[in-house]
């Protein structure tokens, strides 16, 4: 048994480091900060962790009924000292993770808008972020580009070092919208919004799919994220204007019909304040526009109301 | 006239014969598997002319031990149906790869993992905790039996009940395939039309009615049944925890009846609690069920602790370390309990502000729990250890459970859990702290009070054999998930096109195949033990030399566990009374009133299960029939004021006698 479990940690490092381990090696500058204090989160505790395992080793092996050498005191419980130490010392690792905690969800915060000087470098001239409206469908991802008039299905595409600025609904039930390789997941929930900034660091295709449960065809939402250099972005939007058709109330309500494993799709045009209808669950094949109900005070349920406002 | 259709409609609801699943291969095979098992264990029941006996002396019964005894046996008959669950999801995950679909479509796969979160927590760890709670309480703390003898039994079949709802979905409609917490929007009526959701509900809400009655019941046990001079401070470690974890299901599970509850009003009248429409919000619901879902997790680990801190005392030969501290540490995990909810969702828009709150109060609770493990650390320092098995399981516990922990604070923390919130590492993370705590504290607690409820104890080899290829399997079983979350894989996922994972998916298969070694070899330790009972008797009632009172009366113990009412000087009351060379009293009995047998617990939760059944099915007459029937059998049954059967001072002395006779002829002092 110990032997195993000593055995146990090593390779699994040592693998770790082999396959391709995305959430440690990711892509995205979001994802490397949350890396970065998942790492040191988790050395901060091995101090505390490995001498307790270490320990429990060499006490039961130590204190053993057959080694009769070593001192037996039957009536010992109490020491103010030990008790200290085993108090203060998880107290300090704990003091010391919860600072880091404060600083780093603070930092990392969906909701934040990244700088797009430090996100780019300095020489490179100031963009604006890019804005992605993504919505959760029955079992596919819409994204709305309303900066170019575009949208895809199952097919997500931004510039390398520019902000993005996701603003997340679902049509139906909960899913969550996750590409480990350029940030942390975020729910996309109906009748509600959330959002991620993030910013891709290097050129590559990605995987992105939903991680939260949402029916049958659950398994099949996939979808690639492109990261593209600034030419092979402007280059990709110009072939979705070319190749799309339009996406209209109607399209989007066929759309909205639960389906697995959609093929990419792409539209050279949307229909105007699309986005917003479905978030306020206007759009959908059976919804009826609910806006103007009476929601419960202080609740974020009112069609359309963002979880919380951004931060400033 | 009515047509056809609305008769049927008026008799059976929406039962109709296409709810039996004949036409899916997988189910009628289990159906077949099943039915042959219930079919022979009815059929030897039958044959050994045990019905009568059963009747009397077990269904019926409301002494806490055998209600006790009964709730294992249930646990572990459910722990079979749970684990062939995984089993069927390990295998499914393995094989669907790229063009391979596996062997389990989305309509049973989904159902399946959903059966196998609701079936392990609720009908497996939830009966095994309380059976074992039910069982030891009492004797620990010199009572005769709980508070409330009659809702004990009550409150068992209630349990009974909402699992035989849940077995029931398998060969009559569906179950929920929503995930083990069923969340809204998906587990509503226009996304989850049929009965699923519906046996969900009405499973758990049955269920939950025995759990909260019996979590009032061992509170006033704890309170009010202590034997004289046990001060709360002296009180065993696990009695504490055991108290400690009733006021959490006390304080916890009526969120989770009104949840429910509001769930159903949304699906039985179209109400808008949890829908979007009307003002309506999903995430109300998401926050109701971890306030209740998030405490549940610590009434399941809390018990398991109190167990470790037994047995490490027992077994070290040593006063318990820093017996305050630990009490302390419990009773701060039971407040903090309640504060830390919103990690479960710091992926659903809070701010961070709100997310570091709740994440910083989540590791606070590593504190008091770090303070535990350090006081079983010193417990065995200077100690002489026998390596028994329930201090194997401890052991394999300690070194576990700081790995599961770290794994918990690491989702602790906002932005880590952004990347691996519903990935493979948190369902790594879940099963390392309830396999390595909850699972191996009950194995602990079985084989160290076994000897205790039978008279004998439990054969070692087999027991060795369940305990290594538990532990073994269990780290083969989830340290590859721990990687796969790292390589970003989610969770409840039925196929895969990365072919790159496969291999650790087969791991993880095997390591399920290592852990069903162990759970047959946990059954073969039952049977063997009984075959070979004479060899493994135990006459002292005192087989490990224990700590505390329950080890100071006779294995099994009689009816009244103890002739006079002991009185506590002592924390460990028993080495205590060793010490100071108590004798046992072997004349001068008196006559002791006990409560009565009684039916009525079985008949109503009978009628709960045919309300649940009638339900889910909207067969509104019968659900309107049982309804009527239960509230006439609970008010019959508070009439019956044969409640108390009174054991003769001859009988109480004949009993000892035997006892002093039994030792005597072991050689050991009476």
């Amino acid at each position: 048994m110990r032997r195993h479990r000593l055995l146990a940690l090593p390779p699994l490092v040592a693998t770790l480091g082999a396959c391709h381990a995305v959430v440690l090696h990711p892509a995205g500058e979001i994802a490397a900060g949350q890396r970065d204090l998942l790492v040191e989160a988790s050395a901060l505790m091995l101090l505390i962790i490995v001498p307790v395992m270490v320990l429990t080793v060499l006490f039961a092996w130590r204190y053993r009924a057959s080694n009769e050498a070593a001192r037996y005191r039957p009536d010992w419980e109490h020491s103010i000292h030990l008790e200290l130490v085993i108090w203060a010392a998880p107290l300090l690792i704990i003091i010391c993770l919860g600072a880091l905690t404060w600083v780093g969800t603070h930092l990392l915060d969906p909701y934040r808008p990244l700088e797009p000087a430090a996100a780019q470098g300095a020489a490179a001239p100031a963009q604006p972020p890019l804005r992605v409206d993504v919505v959760a469908l029955d079992w596919k991802w819409l994204f709305i580009y309303p900066d170019y008039g575009i949208a895809t299905v199952n097919d997500l595409a931004a510039p390398v070092g520019r902000p993005i600025e996701f603003h997340i609904t679902a049509s139906s039930v909960m899913n969550s919208f996750y590409i480990p390789a350029l940030a942390g997941q975020i729910y996309a929930m109906p009748g509600m919004q959330t959002q991620l900034a993030a910013v891709i660091d290097r050129p590559g295709t990605y995987e992105g799919f939903s991680a939260n449960y949402s029916g049958a065809g659950f398994s099949g939402m996939h979808f690639l994220f492109h990261g593209l250099a600034a030419p092979g972005f402007a280059h990709w939007v110009a072939a979705v204007r070319a190749t799309g058709g339009a996406l209209s109330p109607d399209v989007y309500r066929t759309l909205a019909r639960p389906s697995e494993r959609e093929p990419v799709r792409r539209y050279s045009s949307v229909a105007p304040g699309l986005y917003q209808s479905i978030l306020a669950m206007c759009a959908g094949p059976d919804q009826h526009c609910k806006r103007g109900m009476p929601s419960m005070p202080g609740m974020p349920s009112s069609p359309g109301a963002p979880i919380r406002p951004p931060a400033s | 006239m009515l047509s056809d259709s609305s008769v049927h409609q008026l008799l059976f609801g929406r039962l109709t014969a296409a709810a039996v699943p004949i036409h899916e291969p997988i189910l009628v095979a289990t159906f077949a598997v099943v039915a042959a098992g219930g079919i022979a264990v009815l059929a030897a029941i039958s044959y050994f002319k045990l019905w009568g006996y059963l009747w009397r002396e077990w269904f019926t019964s409301i002494d806490h031990k055998r209600i006790g005894v009964m709730y294992m046996v249930l646990g572990i008959v459910m722990l079979l149906r749970g684990f062939a669950d995984a089993i069927m999801m390990r295998l499914q995950q393995a094989m669907a790869f790229g063009p391979a679909q596996g062997f389990l479509p989305a309509h049973h796969f989904d159902q399946i993992f959903t059966a196998h979160g609701v079936i392990m927590i609720f009908f497996v760890a939830m009966p095994l905790v309380t059976g074992l709670m039910n069982f030891v309480v009492p004797l620990q703390i010199g009572a005769r039996d709980v508070a409330f003898p009659f809702l004990n039994n009550f409150s068992f079949w209630m349990t009974v009940s909402g699992a035989a709802l849940v077995m029931l979905s398998l060969f009559v409609g569906d179950f929920a395939r929503t995930g083990w917490l069923a969340y809204p929007p998906l587990s509503g009526i226009a996304y989850s039309p049929d009965s699923g959701v519906d046996y969900y509900i009405w499973g758990l809400q049955i269920a939950g009615i025995g759990t909260l009655l019996s979590g009032v019941n061992l509170i006033a046990t704890i309170l009010k049944l202590r034997a004289p001079g046990m001060a709360m401070m002296r009180m065993p470690v696990f009695t504490w925890t055991a108290l400690c974890t009733n006021v959490l299901i006390v304080a916890s599970f009526p969120v989770l009846t009104v949840v429910l509850a509001l769930l159903s009003l949304d699906r039985y009248l179209g109400t808008h609690f949890f829908t979007n429409g009307l003002g309506g919000n999903p995430m109300m619901y998401v926050n109701l069920i971890w306030i209740w879902g998030h405490p549940e997790v610590y009434i399941l680990i809390l018990p398991a602790f109190g167990v470790f801190s037994e047995v490490t005392a027992t077994f070290a030969g040593k006063r318990l370390f820093g017996y305050s501290s630990m009490v302390y540490a419990t009773v701060v995990i039971t407040i903090l309990a309640y504060v830390v909810w919103l990690h479960h969702f710091f992926t659903m828009g809070s701010g961070a502000s709100v997310n570091s709150f709740f994440g910083i109060t989540t590791m606070v609770i590593s504190i008091p729990t770090g303070a535990k493990v350090f006081n079983w650390l010193f417990t065995l320092y200077q100690g002489r250890i026998r390596f028994e098995l329930p201090m194997m399981w401890t052991i394999a516990f300690m070194l576990t459970f700081v790995i599961g922990g770290m794994s918990g604070v690491l989702l602790a923390v906002p932005p880590a859990d952004f990347v691996l919130h519903n990935s493979l590492f948190l369902v790594a993370h879940f099963h390392n702290v309830i396999i390595g705590g909850v699972v191996f504290g009950m194995f602990a607690g079985i084989s160290y009070w076994f000897p205790k409820a039978f008279g004998f104890r439990l054969d070692p080899f087999w027991g060795k054999m369940s305990f290594w290829f538990w532990v073994v399997g269990f780290y083969v079983a989830f340290m590859p998930l721990y990687v796969l979350g790292l390589m970003g894989v989610t969770r409840r996922l039925r196929h895969f096109d990365d072919p790159s994972l496969q291999i650790w998916f087969i791991i993880a298969a095997v390591g399920a195949g290592l852990i069903l070694v162990g759970i047959v070899s946990f059954l073969i330790q039952i049977f063997v033990s009984i075959r070979r009972r004479d060899s493994l008797r135990d006459v002292s009632g005192d087989p490990w030399n224990g700590r505390s009172l329950e080890w100071s009366t006779s294995s099994p113990p009689p009816a009244y566990n103890y002739a006079f009412t002991p009185v506590v000087h002592d924390r460990d009351a028993w080495w205590d009374m060793k010490q100071r060379g108590y004798r046992r009293p072997v004349d001068g009995f008196k006559a002791i009133t006990m409560p009565r047998n009684t039916g009525a617990g079985v008949v109503l939760a009978a009628l709960a299960g045919v309300f649940g059944f009638a339900m889910i099915w909207y067969i509104w007459w019968l659900a309107g029939f049982s309804l009527a029937a239960l509230m006439f059998t609970v008010i019959r049954h508070s009439f019956n004021y044969a409640r108390e059967v009174r054991v003769s001072a001859a009988e109480v002395d004949r009993t000892e006698r035997t006892r002093t006779r039994l030792l005597a002829a072991a050689g050991l002092p009476s």
